[in-house]
């Protein structure tokens, strides 16, 4: 396969998304990135494994980039535990080498940041709990946890009137919990640097101690609030790993709830985002109609949120005739709300002084560090797979990408905006052309070794999953990744200039997750 | 101005009523009593995320929807422990919260109501206890009420704050 003018030997890999994997050396991980990113290409995800029960040697890290044909898995077997940092090519890979350190001991050499990143004290520098003989229950280092605090070098900025304001982990609203320090002279912000991993469960671990079939219910809970993105990750990734497929009923009935997740979240966002600058209206409205629409989940698929109902092989819900008229009113109902409530927002000049120009992350800027998802498609990041790799149904309902070139708030609620727009009509086109036939597939059995990957555009943006199998079906690596990890540090460029009073809009206009970072 | 104004009269009130109490949430019944004297009803409460995977914040998030109302109430969300009767605890809890949430409930005055929400903060769920994590909250902290549910429903929710008061 071809990055940019690098020929790369690599083979296709099984599955719903187009997506190759390479075998590589260290000069082609660095000239693959290289070639990738003038190209135009981005980084996707970065992680690392120790393969002890499986290939030799030991440990490998992968990267997956995206190019123009798809998702190309490159995997760089180590010999040492040092692979060639690409974070100079690719800004994103700062935290994820750092976390890849953290987690199995592989160092990126030689990186501008050495810092440790998911760690805090919890265990000792020179222990990594994802290497295999890491058995651990973590009572061990209980010794060594309450010697230590999380001693994290932050960046200080000095000068006249220069003064420091930390904020968190545990934060004054009911938001997840992460640190963050300001840098400030009055109230304008010269810096603002973030220190996360507060929310560290184990996730990857605890994969590890699951199967295929067992693990569904964990990746559901890796960021609730992209339940669905993540289940239907998870699925895709275990089905090309098995060599199977969910009958095409279950594909379009995943899509209903992907884009029924995305517009509760734009909801819930939009109401936030009025309350945030003033418009207490604007959260009593939207949160309204996001309940609307969570009782109608309730009711007909059983959750809220709608959790644990896409799994490997399918779906475990159903629509009846019915209930897709149901659905179908509500789409009406608030399509016509929404138009009101926009018009409302649009012209209500207190609200826009706050929105526009706030928190802005210039195009330029965002292709460089490479912001994705909602928030990169506000800054004129054109990327969104359901238009650009759509499996199925996308490839059948032709998607209308969103995109503003402001990069500030106003331009993230105005992609809100016009996404559930798009949700709406794509609800209706999915009830229109459901196919029939079962909604679940029994799965071959995969062979140990087996390796498959999902890649699912949720609301936030892009969840990636890589996974490879072991023996009976049991989970020997799983990699998840939130598209948060590449937009976090956007946003510590997006504060810089603004004043603090301001932050928590700035926040909420991005509205990341924690916990699918923190994992 | 007008549309808005309009919005708000046409949509009208759409408070429902709020649960019942229900005794079977509480696990600790040494304070029930001189808690049901003092506060009358109206509380103060300070949510900690010891580690949630972000479905219990969603729901406390729903609490206050017009639906659910709990403003209505006289139970609200304040920004420091310090003003707080109440501590709304999600997540099983991670090693590296543990610090956080023990001094949060330091700051927190008497007599400390802990309210611990979600599967996770009650079992430790699905996450359970690793070198990452401490699984449940009263691992940790003197726990009065725990409210099951992954995530627990707004009402549910309501549900185990009222009863830790009454
Ligand atoms: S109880 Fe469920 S929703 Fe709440 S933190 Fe745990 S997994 Fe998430």
């Amino acid at each position: 396969m071809k990055i940019g003018n690098l020929e790369l030997a690599a083979e296709e890999l099984p599955g719903a998304v187009p997506a190759w994997g390479a075998e590589v050396d260290a000069s082609q991980w660095l000239a693959a990135s290289i070639h990738a990113e003038a190209s135009g290409g981005r980084l996707l995800a970065l992680w690392g494994s120790d393969r002890s029960d499986g290939a030799k040697p030991r440990f490998a890290v992968h990267a997956a980039l995206v190019v123009q044909p798809g998702i190309i898995v490159m995997t760089l077997p180590l010999s040492e535990e040092t692979y060639p940092d690409v974070s100079n090519v690719f800004p994103a890979a700062n935290r994820m080498q750092r976390a890849v350190f953290d987690l199995l001991g592989l160092r990126a050499t030689v990186p501008a940041d050495e810092r440790k990143w998911l760690r805090h004290a919890a265990w000792p520098p020179d222990v990594f709990p994802l290497r295999k003989d890491f058995l651990g229950d973590g009572s061990a280092f209980e010794s060594y946890a309450a010697d230590h605090i999380d001693d994290y070098p932050f960046v200080s900025v000095a000068g006249d009137g220069v003064h420091e304001i930390p904020v968190g982990p545990v934060h004054a609203g009911t938001i997840e919990s992460g640190h963050f320090r300001f840098s400030v002279v009055g109230e304008r912000v010269l810096k603002l640097e973030e220190r996360f991993g507060y929310k560290h469960k184990g996730v990857e671990k605890r994969f590890e101690q699951m199967d295929c079939v067992t693990g569904a219910k964990l990746a559901g809970r890796i960021s609730c609030d992209s339940t669905v993105a993540y289940a239907w990750a998870y699925a895709m990734a275990v089905e090309s790993a098995c060599g199977g497929e969910a009958p095409s009923r279950a594909a379009w009935l995943r899509a209903l709830l992907l884009e029924r997740e995305r517009v509760a979240n734009h909801l819930g966002d939009l109401g936030f985002l009025g309350n945030d600058a003033g418009l207490a209206f604007g959260l009593t409205q939207f949160s309204r109609l996001k309940e609307d629409m969570l009782r109608l989940n309730a009711a007909i698929f059983g959750h809220r949120y709608l959790m644990d109902l896409i799994v490997p092989g399918g779906v475990l819900i159903d629509v009846s005739a019915e209930e897709s008229s149901r659905i179908r009113a509500e789409c009406d109902a608030l399509e016509s709300e929404l138009l009101l409530l926009r018009s409302i927002y649009d012209e209500h000049p207190g609200l826009q002084d706050r929105f526009i120009g706030t928190g802005r992350v210039a195009p330029e800027l965002a292709a460089r560090l490479g912001l994705i998802g909602l928030a990169g498609r506000a800054s004129a990041q054109a990327w969104d797979l359901r238009a650009q790799f759509s499996c199925s149904p996308y490839d059948r309902l032709d998607v209308h990408m969103a995109t503003h070139r402001n990069g500030d708030v106003a331009a993230r609620v105005i992609v809100r905006f016009d996404e559930i727009t798009e949700s709406l009509r794509l609800i209706r086109a999915i009830l229109e052309a459901l196919p029939t036939r079962a909604t679940l597939a029994q799965l071959p059995t995969a062979a140990e070794g087996a390796t498959g990957i999902g890649w699912v555009e949720g609301w936030r943006g892009e969840v990636f999953m890589a996974l490879e199998l072991g023996p009976a079906g049991a989970i020997r690596r799983l990699h998840p990744h939130d598209p948060s990890w590449q937009n976090w540090p956007l946003l510590e460029h997006a504060a810089l200039g603004n004043i603090v009073p301001d932050f928590p809009l700035i926040n909420k206009s991005f509205n990341l997750s924690y916990s699918g970072h923190d994992l | 101005m007008f549309q808005l104004l309009k919005q708000i009269a046409i949509i009208g009130i759409k408070t429902e009523p709020a649960p019942a109490p229900d005794e079977s949430l509480r696990v600790s019944k040494a304070l029930s009593a001189q808690i049901a004297k003092r506060f009358h009803g109206a509380l103060t409460i300070r949510h900690v995320d010891a580690g949630s995977c972000n479905g219990c914040e969603l729901e406390i998030n729903a609490l206050n929807n017009p639906y659910y109302n709990l403003e209505g109430l006289g139970i609200r969300f304040v920004a420091s422990p310090r003003h707080a009767d109440m501590l709304l605890v999600t997540g099983p809890v991670s090693r590296h919260m543990e610090l956080a949430l023990k001094r949060t409930y330091d700051a927190t005055p008497e007599p400390k109501l802990v309210v611990a929400l979600g599967e996770c903060a009650c079992t430790g769920g699905i996450y359970g206890e690793s070198y990452a994590t401490l699984g449940r909250v009263s691992n940790v902290l003197p726990v009065d009420i725990c409210v099951s549910g992954c995530p627990p429903t707004p009402l549910a929710i309501m549900q185990g704050i009222l009863t830790a008061i009454t």
